[in-house]
């Protein structure tokens, strides 16, 4: 079993944006991994392993990462966690659409032939939503969009995803090679089970921080450099940003003492009781 | 011109109001350069279609197969597809549902087209705005490609339009393929409550909760003002109440006329959810609390102190009128 985990790198989301020039200055920004591809890792490090037996491994996890291969540190903080190999696609990713990247992540899923690629929902930086979705489209994949509890039936070499739809939980079955995309609550401590895994076993909340022994290990492994000719894939340019600007501020609200006071300014002010 | 397909959802013969705020931003675009509004009804039983004859449509669309109940975006995917080329759109989209967030990117995929999501405003037929970050930021973005994908935020559409009656049009076949995937359940969150995204007032709480059992507290202040239960992610993420309360950049994104945030502390990723709201109001034992930056109201102290005496106010309130 190989599994394939999509790693991207955003400005750090606890700065404040800095607008100029009609886009987002980034120049000082801090990188950071993005969140839902920290739990996409954690997720796939969590169907690999035997829990409790350090060393014993039911997959390979490889993350991917479309960046200047320069600018890859994303990309060693995951091999430091866990992951077992990298490959990055070595193009600057803002200057591609979403129809590139996801090309480029179908190629890698391909030359690797892979069995499951793990994805997170939402880039936090641009919010669209819709890379691993279209991932599954490009290569005529079964996909489990949302997922917040994944269960790996290995004989059955199929997954059982709980989906978190508008309403409820959806849980569907998912024969692989197939395409998930997490949400939030996949990192809660059981959220995650492979067959062989003891059903009572909890992981910690949250993905896991690299060990000394990961970040030591990790300057060893492997990370595969390509590039989007490398896998036949055009940098195209589909969608355009024609203007930035933050959204209008709410007018400053102000302090009730009381209770009674709230009551009275909801009745008589605001009139929406 | 454009040709704009909206993709419904429906349930027992009609149309889910959910999907109404994704036919008003059709109307807005096709508007935008004298287009088509069409829709789109799939599923087993497509009779809805006679219940989408009212927004002036230059056609209401069905396709018919047991593939595509329950709802899974790969036989979707498929029929969209498919539906989008007889056509001819050069459009296609419908709200920003958990359905067609599935199901809309695979078939753009498909057709090697892009996507807009979360479109708040139409700024031309190829030009939309949108939030990002954690809605920090608002961009317009252009779109270029054979067709033009979009998903609409629902707060920020108006009901439709009403128009003339269309004509409904049987679409031929085409394979649908589930590609071996099966659909075990739905755990549906039962609540006599109105739909959180649909509700006018909605009442929400965060860890300062502490457990579960309190929010009996607010959900008799809830039900007392007919509105919706709430939540931040972190009283969601310990089990206090389900997921799907989950207001926020990854729960859902309301806009009610008045939201009560308690014991919630207002990070930006909640705030991306619920900042619309007519009336705010935050109720929380920490001055500091980024929530007050928002809040209509601000009221520094404790839900246990504060929020049984609201709810017998309103309480007199509703006896009085
Ligand atoms: C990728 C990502 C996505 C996220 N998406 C979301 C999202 O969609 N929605 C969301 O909500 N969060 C989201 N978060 C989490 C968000 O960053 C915050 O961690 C979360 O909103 C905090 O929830 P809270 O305000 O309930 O808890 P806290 O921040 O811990 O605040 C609790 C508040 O309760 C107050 N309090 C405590 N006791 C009392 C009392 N007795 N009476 C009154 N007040 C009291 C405290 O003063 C404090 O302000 C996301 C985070 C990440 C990384
Ligand atoms: N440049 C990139 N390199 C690797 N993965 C990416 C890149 N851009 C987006 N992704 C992946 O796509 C997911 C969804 O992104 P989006 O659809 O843009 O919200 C993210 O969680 C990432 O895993």
């Amino acid at each position: 079993m190989k599994i394939l985990v999509t790693v991207k790198r955003i400005p750090d989301p606890d700065e404040s944006l800095k607008f100029a020039g009609g886009g987002l200055d980034t120049s000082s920004s801090k990188w950071v991994p993005n969140a839902f591809d920290e739990y996409a890792v954690e997720t796939a490090l969590r169907l690999s392993e035997v829990a409790g037996k350090r060393g014993k491994k039911l997959a390979e996890v490889i993350v991917m990462s479309v960046c200047p291969a320069k600018q890859r540190q994303h990309v060693t903080q995951f091999l430091a966690m866990g992951a077992d190999r990298g490959v990055v696609v070595d193009h600057n990713p803002d200057e591609l659409d979403t129809i590139a990247i996801s090309k480029a992540i179908a190629g890698v899923f391909k030359q690797e032939a892979c069995d499951l690629l793990i994805i997170g929902k939402l880039s936090q930086d641009n919010e669209g939503n819709q890379v691993g979705q279209r991932v599954a489209g490009l290569l005529g994949l079964p996909q489990a969009s949302f997922a917040a509890t994944v269960n790996w039936d290995e004989g059955a070499n199929n997954i059982s995803v709980g989906r978190e739809v508008d309403d409820g939980v959806e849980t569907k079955r998912v024969p692989l090679p197939a395409v998930v995309t997490v949400d939030l609550r996949v990192v809660l401590p059981t959220s995650v089970v492979n067959n062989v895994t003891p059903a009572n076993h909890k992981y910690q909340e949250g993905p896991r921080l690299a060990s000394l022994r990961g970040i030591t290990m990790a300057k060893r492994k492997k990370v595969k450099v390509v590039t989007l000719g490398d896998l036949k894939v055009a940098a195209t340019s589909t969608e355009r940003m024609v203007n930035i600007a933050a959204p209008p501020s709410r007018a400053a609200g102000q302090r009730v003492g009381s209770v009674e006071e709230l009551f009275q300014k909801l009745t008589k002010e605001a009139k929406v009781l | 011109m454009s040709r704009v397909l909206v993709v419904l959802e429906t349930a027992n013969g009609a149309v889910k109001s959910a999907s109404l705020p994704g036919v008003t931003c059709g109307q807005q675009i096709a508007a935008k350069d004298g287009g088509e509004l069409h829709l789109l009804v799939l599923g087993a039983d497509v009779s809805a279609a006679e219940a989408a004859r009212g927004f002036g449509a230059a056609a209401v669309h069905t396709l018919t197969a047991a593939e595509l109940e329950p709802f899974t975006a790969e036989a979707w995917g498929d029929a969209i597809v498919h539906a989008a080329r007889s056509i001819g759109a050069t459009h296609v989209g419908g709200t920003a549902t958990s359905t067609l967030r599935d199901a809309l990117p695979r078939a753009a995929a498909v057709l090697d087209s892009p996507l807009v999501s979360e479109v708040v405003a139409v700024k031309a037929v190829d030009t939309f705005t949108r939030p990002i970050s954690a809605g920090r930021a608002l961009v317009d973005m252009k779109l270029s490609g054979p067709v033009a994908f979009f998903t609409a935020r629902a707060t920020e559409f108006p009901p439709p339009n009403q128009g003339g009656s269309s004509p409904v049009k049987a679409l031929g076949g085409t394979q649908l393929n589930t590609r071996g995937v099966t659909v075990v359940g739905v755990h549906k969150t039962e609540s006599a409550r109105p739909a959180l995204t649909e509700a006018r007032v909605v009442v929400s709480g965060g860890r300062g909760m502490r457990e579960g059992a309190n929010f009996g507290v607010l959900e008799e202040l809830t039900d007392l003002l007919g509105g919706a239960l709430g939540a931040s992610r972190a009283a969601t993420d310990a089990g206090m109440v389900p997921a799907d309360l989950q207001v926020g950049q990854t729960g859902k994104i309301v806009a009610p006329e008045l939201y009560i945030a308690v014991a919630i502390s207002g990070a930006i990723q909640h705030l991306a959810g619920m900042k619309g709201s007519k009336t705010i109001v935050a109720i929380n034992k920490d001055e500091e609390a980024p929530i007050f930056q928002i809040a209509d109201y601000g009221l520094v102290a404790k839900w246990e102190d504060t929020i049984p005496q609201l709810t017998a106010l309103v309480r007199q309130h509703k006896a009085a009128n």
